[in-house]
């Protein structure tokens, strides 16, 4: 079905492959060979997808600037980057820990790693595969499924370094921690990996930032993996930040246990064309999940959120909220699906998409899907598009606020929803500084 | 060939609860089953057809075939079935002409009594309903009524072969254009091969004194029913348009790819109401039609409306998105859908809404019903084009759960070029709730008629724009359809 548009777009990765095999492999134990060798077997079986005709997962992002581009398969030299220039990316306090990768490479240099409760472990996949190989081989890729991703086969086939945080049973990280991921090379492709394992009944707060040192096109290939214990509570932030002409497609697999949470918010800003897949699978009775997230996108930008929630057990609830701000000529695409597996009795799941659009040349493209198949559930969604609200305008002119005021503050209350939401006060005035400036590039008189 | 069953003598409800799954003896004359350009050319010469009418059948037949051959069958839609072995199906079968009709005395009594049962007489209609039927038996035109009555206004409502002999101007300017050959798989193979269906048009200013129904039936075993429908409102016309569809049991699966076309232009309107029950499939799921249809209005003219309703209970399969394309400012299309699937009947039904026009409206009411290990599809898009300003869509789509082995899903798709558009979708998927059912026990209704109560009002929405007979009609046919699978 999914085939490759021409077989030499695939064959740069597939020859990348090789000589990645042949430096960097020796050390490495062999089950994770055969990971990375099965998985870009399956790349090149599926090559990359195309927006054709029936292909519903891609039907409104074509991925062919991604493909076409001839990047670099790069590992990340870290020494080149000051603390300086990341300041600005960086979240929270003093307190918290800190991992930052450079094109995918982990910096020991610019990472701090907080003082840890026993059992807690805060490290690079590097350094895990050397110190805990057992707990790697256990978990690495056992969640993302690669078979039916080309994006996180490829991934999988350059897995060499990342993040690792094992959270064991009942323990609590006390301080946020932030992976921060930097691309700094045009012309490249990373393909940092996330790994965050939470034991039963702990506690854990991550913020992923996604940013780029670089103009110039550069593709960051990134997938996370979050496997939640039972009674477990995972805070996630997403943030991504990327120059204006970078390419993202990132995966982020969540798999809940029994009564856990899982809050996530995620922001995106930047690149030139993203892409999000946000799965979900609430496998134990009771677990639950809400989503927010918020897109603004300019330009000529495409940013693509899909996100897939599974309520494969009895008595499970999702929260989906996701707000776009669109203008120029972008393009925001948002797929929501809600599966109810048979038998998943007392399901309950509400979806909400809405977008603002600024301008008269973009495009937003909602798809919310609910596929149900018990009938004790509650599921909803909704999907809303307009502009400006003029009756809101009107009023905030007849108080004496100038046009383009009221429209930046009517632009502000329509993300608020998303950014208030954020609990973390820390993450939320690092996502309000992102949105004043991006706010600042809206034509709104 | 059909089973023996055990038809109930007072409802003529058989065993498996299909009502109108008798087959009526009267001589077909049929061709032989298979799909060749000779078969087009058979059908075409058959019905005496214009060089230009045969010229675009077989264009459509090559498309339908080169189609074919690149294996380009629509695999979107969420239903399964075996493949369709497109040799197998009798393309043209007509009840053996006997003499030209005068009146409907002369109908072969056969006929007249299928009908009967089907609930339609079409005496009485005659007399006393006020509603001109252009009966279809299998795939000929048998008899049209009323049609005097109508010429006085203007007013052409005749078959699709009449219309070809006497209006081939305005169905040459009109067919093909809201449905070209080329749209999908199913509409070239009814482009190639379409047998009959119901024509329509309504002169300017008219307004059509009453409703207009036709009802199709498939008789003969293997044959596939493939009708075309046009009709056409000249500025400032208006029209109601009612159809009803049954087909005998049989075994095997039979095929339906209807096209129907609906053009307004200024001013007009249209109001295209649909009963669909054909045979489901017997309770293991064998059997029942494969009710593959590509129904669009094209609001061509200013301030023009056109309004689909529809109640579809019958058919192994449904696959069906009665859509408008809103090409005139300040036009509107409607869309109000029951859709219920019981046994192992699957439907993947819903609407395409696409605004081309300034100041354009849609609005869409869809309710799905899903019971027994019924598979129901809500599938929809709304898509305003960059200089639709001010377009204005509201969607509601709501499905309805009874029992845990069915599945009902909702798969809407907007897509938003301009900013002056205001849409909202709102979807809700659950079972009818304990507290309403407990209110009605309360008041001594047992747990099926409650049952059926609430569902009755969930479907209001959707009735209330039938014809008021139809909406009665569709009342009982929900409850039929729903005994035994509720409580």
């Amino acid at each position: 079905m999914v085939r490759q548009r021409t077989p030499t777009q695939e064959e740069r990765y597939l020859t990348a492959f090789e000589s990645f095999a042949s430096n960097g492999w020796i050390s490495d134990p062999s089950w994770l060979k055969d990971l990375r060798t099965s998985a870009i077997e399956r790349f090149r079986e599926l090559g990359f997808p195309t927006a054709r005709r029936g292909n519903e997962e891609w039907k409104y992002t074509d991925i062919a600037p991604i493909a076409r581009t001839q990047l670099e398969v790069e590992v990340g030299d870290e020494s080149k980057i000051g603390v300086a220039s990341i300041e600005k990316f960086l979240v929270g306090d003093d307190n918290w820990g800190r991992l930052v990768f450079i094109d995918g490479a982990y910096s020991r240099e610019l990472s701090r790693t907080p003082p840890l409760s026993r059992g807690v472990s805060v490290t690079s996949l590097a350094e895990a595969s050397a110190t805990m190989p057992d707990v790697l081989e256990k978990h690495l890729s056992r969640y993302a499924r690669y078979d039916e991703a080309a994006f996180t086969a490829l991934n999988t086939a350059f897995i060499e370094d990342g993040a690792l945080v094992q959270v064991p049973d009942g323990a609590v990280l006390e301080q946020p921690l932030q992976l921060l991921f930097v691309s700094t090379t045009p012309e490249a492709m990373s393909a940092p990996r996330t790994l965050v394992i939470v034991g039963r009944d702990s506690k854990v707060t991550i913020v992923e930032t996604y940013v780029g040192l670089t103009g110039g096109r550069y593709f960051a290939n990134v997938v996370s993996e979050i496997a939640i214990g039972v009674g477990a509570v995972v805070n996630h932030y997403r943030v991504q930040q990327h120059s204006k002409e970078a390419f993202h497609v990132g995966t982020t697999q969540i798999l809940q246990d029994r009564d856990s949470t899982f809050n996530s918010v995620v922001m995106d800003a930047g690149g030139a064309l993203v892409r999000n897949n946000l799965n979900v699978d609430l496998a134990g009775e009771n677990a639950s999940c809400t989503l927010d997230g918020l897109y603004m996108v300019n330009g000529t930008q495409h940013v693509d959120n899909q996100v897939m929630i599974d309520h494969q057990q009895p008595y499970t609830t999702s929260r989906q909220n996701y707000k776009g701000i669109l203008d120029g000529k972008s393009q925001a695409v948002f797929h929501g699906s809600i599966t109810v597996r048979e038998g998943a009795r007392k399901a309950d799941a509400r979806q909400n998409d809405k977008n603002l659009l600024l301008s008269n040349e973009c495009e937003a493209d909602t798809k919310p899907a609910l596929w149900i198949y018990c009938d004790d559930v509650k599921c909803g969604h909704g999907a809303a598009s307009g502009q400006i609200d003029e009756r809101a305008l009107f009023y905030l002119q007849s108080r004496g606020v100038d046009q383009e005021a009221a429209r930046r503050l009517l632009v502000r209350a329509f993300a608020s929803e998303i950014i208030d939401s954020v609990k973390q006060e820390a993450v939320r005035a690092h996502m309000e500084t992102i949105f004043d400036e991006h706010a600042q590039e809206y034509r709104l008189t | 060939m059909t089973s023996p069953r055990t038809i109930s003598k007072e409802t003529g409800i058989d065993d498996t609860g299909y009502k109108y799954g008798f087959v009526t003896d009267i001589e077909t004359e049929s061709a032989p089953p298979g799909l060749s350009e000779d078969i087009v050319r058979f059908i075409s010469a058959k019905k005496n057809e214009p060089e230009w009418m045969l010229e675009w059948r077989l264009k459509a037949y090559r498309h339908f075939i080169s189609l074919l051959d690149n294996e380009q069958l629509p695999k979107w839609a969420h239903i399964h079935h075996a493949p369709i072995d497109f040799q197998q199906i009798i393309y043209y079968s007509a009840p053996k002409p006997k003499k030209k009709l005068e009146s409907l005395d002369e109908l072969d009594p056969e006929i007249l009594k299928t009908y009967e049962k089907l609930g339609i007489p079409l005496e009485e209609q005659k007399l006393l309903a006020g509603v001109a039927v252009d009966a279809v038996f299998d795939s000929v035109s048998v008899i049209t009524t009323f049609k005097e009555e109508l010429a006085k206004h203007g007013i052409i409502f005749c078959s699709m072969s009449e219309a070809v002999q006497n209006h081939p101007d305005l169905v040459q300017k009109y067919l093909g254009s809201v449905v070209p050959y080329t749209d999908n798989f199913y509409a070239a193979l009814n482009s190639a091969v379409f047998s009959d269906g119901s024509f329509c048009y309504v002169p300017k200013g008219v307004r059509c004194p009453f409703e207009l129904t036709t009802y199709f039936r498939i008789n003969t075993a293997q044959s596939g029913q493939f009708e075309r429908t046009l009709i056409v409102a000249d500025e400032g016309s208006y029209v109601s348009y009612l159809e009803g569809c049954s087909a005998p049991m049989r075994d095997e699966n039979q095929l339906h790819a209807a096209v129907v076309e609906l053009v307004t232009l200024d001013n007009a309107e249209i109001k295209y109401s649909t009963i669909q029950n054909w045979y489901p499939g017997d309770e293991n799921g064998k059997g029942g039609i494969f009710n593959f249809v590509t129904k669009r209005g094209k609001c061509q003219g200013v301030n023009s409306k056109i309004s689909w309703t529809q109640v579809e209970t019958g058919s192994a399969i449904t696959w069906k998105y009665p859509s408008v394309i809103l090409q005139g400012d300040n036009s509107i299309g409607e869309f109000y859908s029951v859709a219920l699937t019981k046994g192992y009947q699957q439907a993947d039904t819903g609407t395409k809404m696409t605004h081309l026009g300034k100041n354009t409206r849609s609005r869409i009411v869809s309710k799905g019903i899903s019971a027994g290990h019924g598979s129901n599809t809500y599938r929809g898009l709304v898509k305003v084009m960059p200089k639709a300003d001010n377009a204005r869509n509201f969607t509601q789509c709501d499905s309805l759960l009874v029992g845990d082995k069915c599945g009902a899903h909702t798969t809407p798709y907007v897509e938003v070029q301009n900013n002056t558009a205001h849409l909202e979708h709102e979807a809700f998927t659950g079972r009818v709730s304990e507290e309403q059912l407990f209110y009605c026990r309360q008041r001594g209704l047992s747990s099926e008629e409650a049952t059926a109560l609430i569902i009755n009002g969930f479907c209001k929405e959707v009735f209330k724009n039938l014809p008021f007979e139809f909406a009665v009609e569709a009342t009982r046919l929900l409850e039929a359809n729903l005994e035994g699978s509720v409580g």
